[in-house]
This record gives structure tokens, C-alpha cells and sequence, in this order.
């Protein structure tokens, strides 16, 4: 999750570099142009495909979708989409004005303790919340404790399984999407206008209302955009809280009924709402500029508070970030602990967290290596071609996994089928499904996915080197190439490797595109606490979640140590 | 020393020729029809305004840009289409652009990869001798001052032995004393060596007192090419006598091949009869006389420098008081009456409202 925060920085950094008209059309030139059509192809398949798919399918469909499963799944994702919006506006805003606004014991450290919802997937928390939440589990049973209620059927908190339960759940784990961005922008460029507005007479409460709230609107905006991408994403939340988005139908209509074209067709429907979320994230980048002031990160002048008061802040800062890491993580911790003490690890867990770090690395070292060359582009390949690959490579972020797998599956049957054809005349034998049966799929799904994460850190690498630098490799004798391996890489090889960790866990984190993906038979991390969930053997799933939750801390670990001026650079940028 | 002018004949091809060479960024014309010839073993500056196109055109013969039109040669090869990395020229940047991963070393054996290693390595440490760095060579960029950094990156540039080296404001990092001493010695190594040389500067005296001739540039266009003595004394257009210094300007019309200026009428060549003209003057052309030579006139001001003194004079003819540098020495001060006369050879005569 956090990757995609990180990516947005990818394409701001995109200003086209007006220089690198040099060379003419050489072989090299060519290969390069080659390899980043091929890659563009790579990236924009999922879609061609999942519209080639949704009209083949046979019209009698149609009428089925139209009158049972899509006006529930629209009507239910819409208000999904709208409830966890106004959450995560509500609480990131109302979090980043709080730590940014006032002074009080322990602000520092809830500043930072605001980001430790990114750490767990929302599937995690879900899964989370289910086992403590659940009649018999230990929140309601010990409330019938203290209240006095001898049976279960006595005294039941309200369902949890509902949409509101979905839209508070997916809200406190997605609200660190609006805070990073809107405090850095209170830091950034608002603290001036803020100060002036307070000298002006206004009370605290109408400066936030007239002043710092509509500065901060296009870092709300941004930050509402990826929120609510997330929440497409996301299928594990919202299947076992009974919730049927279209995420959900998708995975359903193709896991359930194998029925590639109804689940296409249905995709299409998402994909008006991604390009909806895209639209409205380029909008916040563009409005952006307009408060620009090109400021080094300044704290607001805070107004202390003392008492009650200073209790009372830190208390309501620690509400989210109670719901949304403290609680499920306490569980998963002490839930993961008992198991292993009462029947030791799982058997299983070895080797999924071998096929975890084994997908995920093999990604990563594509994502990383393909990352950089992107990002590296305009130099390699002179022309609209190299610079527009990082607009290209950033669109797969967008895709939600589900739809992203669904619209794999085509291109990746086809695939399979020209390779043990080619092998098959070769060789006289082929396995079958190269593709789908190996994981290469998988590793493929992740690439388009998460390739915008490493590309963006790369460009932000790279970008930091001053042109004059690989301009005198080239006027030392270097090519376009062998200056990147000697003059860029050992400069930027630290921005390539952070970038690489956020994919990492992105992928390690990545839930509905693994499901589908996955060879058969192949367990990972997320996949296994999935199984569990849906089997309502929730305990048995906890260290795997524990695992994941660690490995999403480090992240979010980078972040706070960063985060300000990072985020700062990436909501500031003119 | 080689001093030339931009014909290009007498036997010796030119190093590097440019020809009718245009370029636009959008509707900027960064460029627009340079024509430049450059000898072996001379200097030449690209004098001009931010802006004018100068370190375009620098960094279209390095091969960084790409013009739209135009040729370029270097040694007789048409070397539009070649890449940066196959033209053999060498680029000094203005930020000195030194590998901050690499050692001094390094730094300036990193464009002698054909060479192999012990010979490069002797050319290294030869060169950063050259440049009195030889101590330096295990360093790191970050830890040298700005003259070292850019002495460094000359060592760096003249390693690979550039066919012409090309220095973009190679002297405006560096503080003022720093400055005069390091130009010194950059100057002495580029003769020494026999470099054939470009550099881009917008600081007239730098070119002046650097190159064996000058290019003036305004928009994209070169406007006078020549000496430094051409350009100084002989400007071929108001904007060419300003860049390089204050004018005493006077304006009158063409009358009989003649403009009437309070030191007399001046004969104008170049303006039309009966056109607006303007004359103009060096401050330093116009000499002050005892009273009663010349154009009377009388002090009204004296600003102290150390080695000069302004004297402000009030003059018959003259709008505005002019500003006239004497020696140090100079005893007069307000209220002093003096004489001014100025030769008819120090006189620039230019058609009004052109620049």
C-alpha cells in the first residue's frame, strides 16, 4: 500500500528534459525502442484483452448481469467508494491538522504513530477484527462480563458483516493515504498563509475552515484518489464482510463459474471507476502548482495545549491509530503467540513464505532493474518514446489485481500456447501452461502492478543527479549506456534499492492477483490466511498475517524516518 | 599567437566549421544561421547576453544538441549525426560536472578508456600535475575548494586530448580573486598545449583579455565577429559598442554625409542622408583639456575609486552630465572649469532607433 504513495512521485518527477536530441537512429536506438514498445505492450495488454474478452462474450449474458448482479454490486461499491471517502477525508485531514496545528505531550510520536495503519492489509485487519469482534470472541464476551449478560444471544453488538462495518474497517486502515500528504502540505507550503490568516484575527477553527482546508485541497484530493484505489483493490475486506463489490463479482463470476467473459464484462463496469480515480488524481496533481512556493518544510507556529486539553488531543490522534494497527496487531501478535505455543509453527508456513519471498523477489528484481531503465529513459532513448514510457509503466497501479489477473489470463493462455507449440515442434514434448503453471504469470502481474513504484524512486534518484553529470560521460567518450552503468547507477543505486524494498513488500502484501494467479496447489503467505478466513479457521491463519503485518512495517519504518520531507517533495513539487 | 579573421583560406582547413546552423526550442530561435570558423590553436570567445543562445550553440557542436539546419565540421568530417562520445571534443561544464563516486584519478582517467590502463594512468597523473594537482589525485570531488574542482575538471577535459576544448563560463563559480589567478592559469596551459579553444562568457573583459577573437551573439545570432580590438574599437552596431562599455551618446540628423556634434561635425559613412544618427563616445576617448580648448564644460561631481577618479561633467551639447575616468592623481574637483575634445577616429557613428 505504501508503494503506491510512493509512485505518485513518479510522474511529477516526469518533467520533460528539453536536452537529448543528439543522437540519430542507430541500431542501439532501435533495440531500445524495441524493448520499450514491447514493455508498453506488456503493461497495456491486461485491458485490450479484457475488452476483447467482454465482447465475445455471448450477449445472453448481459441481461443476467444487468438484472441480478450489477446493480447490487455498482450500488454497493458506490456507497463503499463514498462511505470510506468520507473517512479517510475526515480522519486524515482531521489528523494531519491536529499534529500540524497543536502542540502537546506526545505529538511527535503520534505524528508518526498517524502511518502505522499502512503496514497492515486491509484483508489483515478484516480478518482481524472478524475473530475479536465475533460473538463468542473476547470483545463481547467479556462486555457480557462486565454488563451482566449470561448468553451470547442476550446482548450482540451490531454486525460487523455489513457495508457500514466494511466502510469503518477499510477507512481507519486507508486514511494515512489523505494524512501523509495533507500535513506535509500544511508543513510545506501552507504554514505562511496559515500564520497570516491567524495574524489576521481568525480564530483557530475558521482558519482551518477558510485557510488551511482549501489550500490542502488537491493533497486531500490525491490522497482520497489512492485511498479509494485501494479500496477497488481490495477483495479479502470486503468478501468476508460479506460486502459484494464488483471486485468481489469479478473474482467471483471467474473463480466460481469460470465465466471469463461475464467477469470481463464486469471488470469493464470497474474500470469506469478507476478511470474516474485516475482522472481525479491527475486533477489534484495539476491544481497543485498553485500554492507552490518553492519553501524548505517549515513547521506552523503550533498552539500549545495544556491540561485536559493536551490529554484529549493525544487521545483522539490515538483513536485511529488504535483501530486501525494497535488493536489487530495486538490480536495477531498474541493470537500468532498462542498458537505456536499450544501446536508449534504451522507445517505449511516454511514453504509459503518460500513461494511469498520467491514470487515477490523474482518481481522486484524485474521491477527494480526494468524500474530503473525507465526511469532512465529520456537519456537511453532520445524522442516522445522515452519519455513517455514512465506515463505508460504508471498506469498499472491503477488496476486493481483482480482485474489486472482476469485481463492476464488471455494474454498469458496465448502466450502459453506459442511457447509449447514452438517447444513442441523443437523438442517433440512441451510442458504445458509455462505461463499460468510456473508462477511466471504471477511475477508478471506483479511487474505491471507495482512498476511504477520503482520507477518513480528511480526517477527520484536520478533526478537528483544534475544533467551536467552524465552529459560529461558522453563528452568523455561513454555512450548513452555505458554512462548510465558508470555515472547514474553508482549514484543512484540507493534510491533503485528503496524503491525495490516498497515493491517487495507491495508484492509480499498483494492479495487478489496472487489468488488468482498462483500455480495450483501454491500457497503463499496471503493466499493461506485468505484460505482460512474463508474456511472460518481463523486462528490457524495468524502467524501468516503476523508475517506480513512485520514485513509491512518497513516500510512505513522508511517513511517515518523520511516521510516528511519526502512527501513534503511530493506534494510540493511545481 | 594566432590571430585571424574568419576567412578561412589560405591552406589550413579550420578545425571547426559552422555553417548557416539553426535551431528553435518551440517558437525560440536559439539559434539562427550561425556561421563560425575556428583555426587550429586559437581561442575564440562566444560573448552575449543570457539567453542569446550561446551555450546552445556550445552545446550543438558538442553534440548534446541537435540542430535543425546547418552544418557542422570538425577537421573537414560533417559531424552532425555523430554522438557527443564520437566527435572527440571535449566539454568543460560550468558546474564542473566531477563524478562525486570517483577519485580526482578517476575522475580524469574516465575518458582515457581506450587507452589502456598503465598508459592511461600515466596520462592521469600527467595531466593533474599539469593542473599542480598531483597531490589531490586520491581525493574525492567534495573535498576540493572551487579553484582545485576546477582545475580538476580542465585536467579532466584535455585528458582524452580534445580535438577542440569547449569551456562553458568556466570562471563564473569562483570568487573574484580566485577567479583572476585561476584564468591565468587555465590561459597558460591552453597555450602550452596548444588547445584549440571555445569558451562562453558574458563578461566582455573576460573575452577580451581570454580569446584571440570574439563572437558577439544576440538572439541566436552571431552580430560581430573579430579581434577584441575590432570589437572594442570598431563596433558594428550600437549594441556591440555598448556591451563592451558606457557610451556618451549624442543625436542628430545626417546632413551632407556629416552628423554636427558639440566636438564638431562627424563624418557617417554608414547613415543614410538626412536620417536620424547617433554619435557616440568611449568615456576614456574624451580627453580633459585646460579651459579654453576644446568643448567648455564644468566639474560638478568627483566619485573616488583608488586608481581612477569619476569626474562628472556639466558640457556644452550635452543633455546629462558625462562621466569621465581620469588617473587617481587628478586634482580637479567641483566647480573647476575644463575643456573636452575627443578625435574624430574615436567617434562610432550609428543610423538611430537601430540597435
Amino acid at each position: 500500500m505504501t508503494g503506491a504513495a510512493q509512485a505518485l512521485d513518479a510522474e511529477d518527477l516526469a518533467t520533460p528534459r528539453p536536452r537529448g536530441r543528439a543522437t540519430r537512429m542507430r541500431p542501439r536506438t532501435l533495440a531500445w525502442s524495441a524493448a520499450a514498445l514491447a514493455l508498453a505492450a506488456l503493461v497495456l495488454s491486461p485491458v485490450a484483452s479484457l475488452v476483447r474478452a467482454a465482447a465475445q462474450g455471448d450477449g445472453a449474458l448481459w441481461p443476467h448481469l444487468l438484472a441480478h448482479v450489477l446493480p447490487r454490486a455498482v450500488a454497493e461499491t458506490g456507497l463503499l467508494l463514498a462511505g470510506v471517502g468520507l473517512v479517510v477525508v475526515v480522519l486524515g485531514t482531521g489528523a494531519a491538522w491536529l499534529v500540524s496545528a497543536y502542540a502537546f505531550p506526545g505529538r511527535r510520536w503520534l505524528e508518526a504513530a498517524l502511518l502505522l495503519p499502512m503496514a497492515v492489509p486491509t484483508y489483515i485487519v478484516a480478518y482481524a477484527y472478524l475473530d475479536l469482534l465475533h460473538p463468542i470472541g473476547p470483545v463481547q464476551t467479556a462486555l457480557r462480563g462486565w454488563l451482566g449478560y449470561a448468553r451470547p444471544r442476550d446482548f450482540v453488538l451490531p454486525e460487523l458483516r455489513s457495508l457500514p462495518g466494511c466502510i469503518l474497517l477499510l477507512g481507519f486502515v486507508l486514511y494515512p493515504y489523505v494524512y501523509l500528504p495533507t500535513r506535509a502540505l500544511f508543513l510545506m507550503q501552507a504554514a505562511n498563509l496559515i500564520e497570516a490568516g491567524r495574524m489576521l484575527g481568525r480564530a483557530p477553527s475558521a482558519v482551518f475552515l477558510r485557510v488551511a482546508l482549501p489550500l490542502a485541497r488537491p493533497a486531500i484530493a490525491l490522497g482520497a484518489s489512492l485511498a479509494l484505489m485501494e479500496t477497488l483493490n481490495d477483495i479479502g475486506a470486503a468478501e468476508f464482510l460479506g460486502v459484494r463489490t464488483l471486485t468481489v463479482q469479478v473474482y467471483a463470476t471467474w473463480v466460481n463459474r469460470s465465466d471469463l467473459p461475464g467477469a470481463a464484462q464486469i471488470a469493464l463496469v470497474m474500470l469506469v471507476a478507476v478511470l474516474g480515480l485516475v482522472a481525479l488524481e491527475r486533477w489534484a496533481r495539476r491544481g497543485r502548482g498553485f500554492a507552490g512556493t518553492a519553501q524548505r518544510p517549515r513547521d506552523l507556529a503550533r498552539r500549545r495545549l495544556h491540561g485536559w486539553r493536551a490529554g484529549a488531543a493525544l487521545a483522539l490522534g490515538l483513536v485511529p491509530v488504535a483501530v486501525g494497527f494497535l488493536i489487530p496487531a495486538t490480536y495477531l501478535f498474541r493470537a500468532a503467540l498462542e498458537r505456536i505455543a499450544r501446536v508449534g509453527w504451522p507445517a505449511t508456513i516454511l514453504p509459503e513464505i518460500g513461494h511469498t519471498v520467491l514470487y515477490a523477489g523474482l518481481a522486484t528484481a524485474l521491477a527494480a532493474g526494468i524500474g530503473f531503465l525507465v526511469a532512465a529513459g529520456p537519456r537511453l532513448l532520445p524522442g516522445p518514446l522515452g519519455r513517455g514510457m514512465v506515463r505508460v509503466t504508471s498506469l498499472g497501479y491503477a488496476l486493481p489485481g483482480a482485474i489486472l489477473a482476469i485481463g492476464l489470463l488471455g494474454p498469458l493462455a496465448l502466450a502459453d500456447t506459442i511457447l509449447s507449440e514452438g517447444l513442441t515442434r523443437l523438442f517433440g514434448v512441451a510442458p504445458a501452461l509455462i505461463g499460468l503453471g510456473t508462477g511466471g504469470a504471477l511475477v508478471i502481474a506483479y511487474l505491471i502492478r507495482f512498476l511504477a513504484v520503482s520507477t518513480g524512486t528511480c526517477e527520484a534518484g536520478l533526478g537528483r543527479i544534475p544533467e551536467s553529470l552524465p552529459d560529461a560521460g558522453r563528452m568523455l567518450g561513454r555512450g548513452p549506456a555505458a554512462t548510465l552503468a558508470r555515472v547514474q547507477w553508482p549514484l543512484a543505486w540507493p534510491a533503485v534499492l528503496s524503491g525495490a524494498v516498497l515493491v517487495f513488500v507491495d508484492c509480499v502484501k498483494e492479495l487478489p492477483a496472487t489468488l488468482l494467479l498462483r500455480p495450483l496447489n501454491v500457497e503463499t503467505l496471503a493466499t493461506h490466511l485468505y484460505g482460512e478466513a474463508a474456511r472460518g479457521t481463523y486462528e490457524d491463519g495468524t502467524v501468516a498475517a503476523l508475517l506480513i503485518v512485520l514485513v509491512g512495517l518497513v516500510p512505513v519504518a522508511v517513511l517515518m524516518r523520511l516521510g516528511t520531507r519526502r512527501a513534503a517533495a511530493a506534494t510540493a513539487r511545481p | 599567437m594566432p590571430i585571424t579573421q574568419s576567412d578561412t583560406g589560405r591552406g589550413i582547413p579550420p578545425r571547426l566549421e559552422l555553417r548557416n546552423l539553426g535551431m528553435r526550442f518551440g517558437a525560440v530561435r536559439a539559434l539562427d544561421g550561425i556561421d563560425l570558423a575556428v583555426r587550429p590553436g586559437e581561442i575564440v570567445a562566444l560573448l552575449g547576453d543570457s539567453g542569446c543562445g550561446k551555450s546552445t550553440l556550445l552545446r550543438a557542436i558538442a553534440g548534446l544538441e541537435r540542430p535543425d539546419r546547418g552544418t557542422i565540421h570538425l577537421d573537414g568530417d560533417d559531424v552532425g549525426g555523430v554522438p557527443p562520445e564520437g566527435r572527440g571534443v571535449g566539454l568543460m561544464f560550468q558546474d564542473y560536472a566531477l563524478f562525486p563516486h570517483l577519485t580526482v584519478a578517476e575522475n580524469v582517467r574516465f575518458g582515457l578508456h581506450a587507452h589502456p590502463g598503465q598508459a592511461a594512468r600515466a596520462i592521469a597523473t600527467a595531466r593533474l600535475e599539469q593542473v599542480g594537482l598531483g597531490h589531490r589525485a586520491a581525493s574525492y570531488p567534495g573535498t576540493l575548494s572551487g579553484g582545485e574542482s576546477q582545475r580538476v575538471a580542465l585536467a579532466r577535459a584535455l585528458a582524452p586530448g580534445p580535438r577542440i576544448l569547449l569551456l562553458d563560463e568556466p570562471f563564473s563559480n569562483l570568487d573574484r580573486r580566485t577567479r583572476d589567478r585561476v584564468r591565468a592559469d587555465t590561459l597558460g596551459l591552453l597555450r602550452e598545449t596548444g588547445t584549440t579553444t571555445i569558451l562562453v562568457t558574458h563578461d566582455p573583459e573576460e573575452a577580451l583579455g581570454f580569446a584571440d577573437r570574439i563572437a558577439l551573439m544576440r538572439v541566436g545570432r552571431i552580430v560581430q565577429a573579430g579581434t577584441g580590438d575590432d570589437l572594442y574599437r570598431r563596433p558594428a552596431s550600437r549594441f556591440a559598442a555598448r556591451f563592451f562599455g558606457d557610451l556618451v551618446e549624442v543625436a542628430g540628423p545626417c546632413r551632407a554625409g556629416h552628423v554636427a556634434t558639440p566636438f564638431g561635425p562627424r563624418h557617417a559613412a554608414t547613415v543614410a542622408e538626412g536620417a536620424a544618427a547617433v554619435a557616440c563616445w568611449r568615456p576614456e576617448s574624451i580627453h580633459l583639456m585646460p579651459v579654453g580648448e576644446g568643448v567648455p564644460g564644468r566639474i560638478v561631481g568627483r566619485r573616488f575609486l583608488g586608481a581612477t577618479v569619476i569626474l562628472s561633467v556639466e558640457a556644452e551639447g550635452f543633455d546629462a552630465p558625462l562621466l569621465l575616468p581620469v588617473p587617481g592623481a587628478d586634482g580637479r574637483g567641483p566647480g573647476d572649469a575644463v575643456g573636452l575634445r575627443c578625435d574624430e577616429a574615436n567617434t562610432f557613428i550609428f543610423t538611430d532607433g537601430t540597435d
